[in-house]
């Protein structure tokens, strides 16, 4: 396990396991996409209360759930970063930036357009809405921070910190249905105890959840991979690796 | 399928609209969020390889920290 971490903040190593990862994940990723959208889309019923507008589940839960978890991956990367100095872990706290504004954003979108038919309204200042919102800026943040900084080790070191003060926003976000009169349905899906959703709805949205997590790993790991070739580009390790592909 | 027809499909009683929007949206969203790290990632492979033939040599430049243990 040790020696695997040690691995990971090893560029050479991390440039041939993140190539063949990636190379494995990334079809099959596409592949549960497809099938979870075709599942959700023109074989799962509909709700009985919400019609076929509900559809939209199938994008904007697997999104917001892995942009929430995409934040923690960003700001754990950002204490290691700090704490131990590993350039690969701000690597990673910055390739996971830009990602997780994209979920965010298909989110917030996919969930604006469910909430018209829904509630009669594209956007409502509600706390969860609203908490998301934020998330969508702490993200951007951390991609805008970094590029304001002449010193990218300065650099660094600051977005670390905005990413870990930030992470005060992701139990408000889960929480937020909870504790605030909310407009917004709360979680159907429970670890204990029953879910509030029918298997025909819980399956595809189960597949369309791992899809997801599978596509931020990618999507985070091609980051750095290109992060990580630009910077060992005078690198005999890197030059020797792309003179043999 | 849980729909009869192509055209009901489509129309979802209503909210195929928002539906299919939604999904195009999302679909175009994540596609650009796997292409643009892989262009870059093109292009910088392009420069280096570019780098190689200017420099006439697939020498490395630096031997010094390429040791599989860097840490950089």
């Amino acid at each position: 396990m040790w020696s695997f971490i040690h691995k990971l903040g090893s560029p050479p190593w991390f440039y041939r396991f993140s190539g063949t990862f990636i190379r494995w994940l990334l079809p099959i990723t596409v592949g549960m996409l497809v099938c979870g959208a075709i599942w959700g889309l023109l074989i799962a019923p509909p709700d009985f209360r919400q019609g076929n507008s509900y559809r939209i589940i199938y994008i904007h839960v697997p999104a917001a759930v892995v942009a929430l978890a995409g934040y923690y991956v960003m700001a754990f990367a950002g204490a290691v970063s700090l704490i131990w100095r590993i350039k690969m872990a701000d690597v990673a706290m910055r390739a996971a930036a830009p990602v997780g504004a994209v979920l965010t954003a298909v989110a917030l979108v996919t969930g604006a357009i469910w909430g018209k038919p829904t509630w009669g309204a594209w956007w409502v200042w509600d706390a969860r809405i609203t908490s998301m919102l934020i998330l969508f800026f702490l993200y951007l943040g951390v991609v805008a921070l970094f590029e304001a900084y002449e010193n990218k080790a300065a650099a660094a070191k600051a977005c670390a910190v905005l990413s870990l003060v930030g992470t005060v926003n992701i139990p408000i976000i889960y929480k937020s249905v909870d504790w605030w009169y909310s407009l917004h349905q709360p979680a159907s899906i429970k670890f204990t105890g029953e879910s509030a959703i029918d298997a025909s709805m819980l399956y595809p949205l189960l597949l369309m959840i791992v899809a997801f997590y599978f596509l931020f790993a990618c999507a985070v790991l091609l980051n750095m991979r290109a992060e990580l070739v630009w910077a060992h580009r005078q690198s005999s390790w890197l030059r020797q690796a792309l003179g043999a592909a | 399928m849980y729909f009869e027809t192509w055209a009901a499909a489509w129309a979802m009683e209503g909210h195929g609209a928002y539906v299919w929007w939604a999904y195009l949206v999302t679909m175009l969203a994540l596609v650009a969020m796997v292409l643009a790290p892989l262009r870059r990632l093109r292009r910088h492979v392009q420069w280096i390889s570019g780098d190689i033939k200017r420099r006439g040599a697939t020498e490395p430049v630096r031997a010094d920290g390429a040791a599989a243990g860097e840490n950089a």
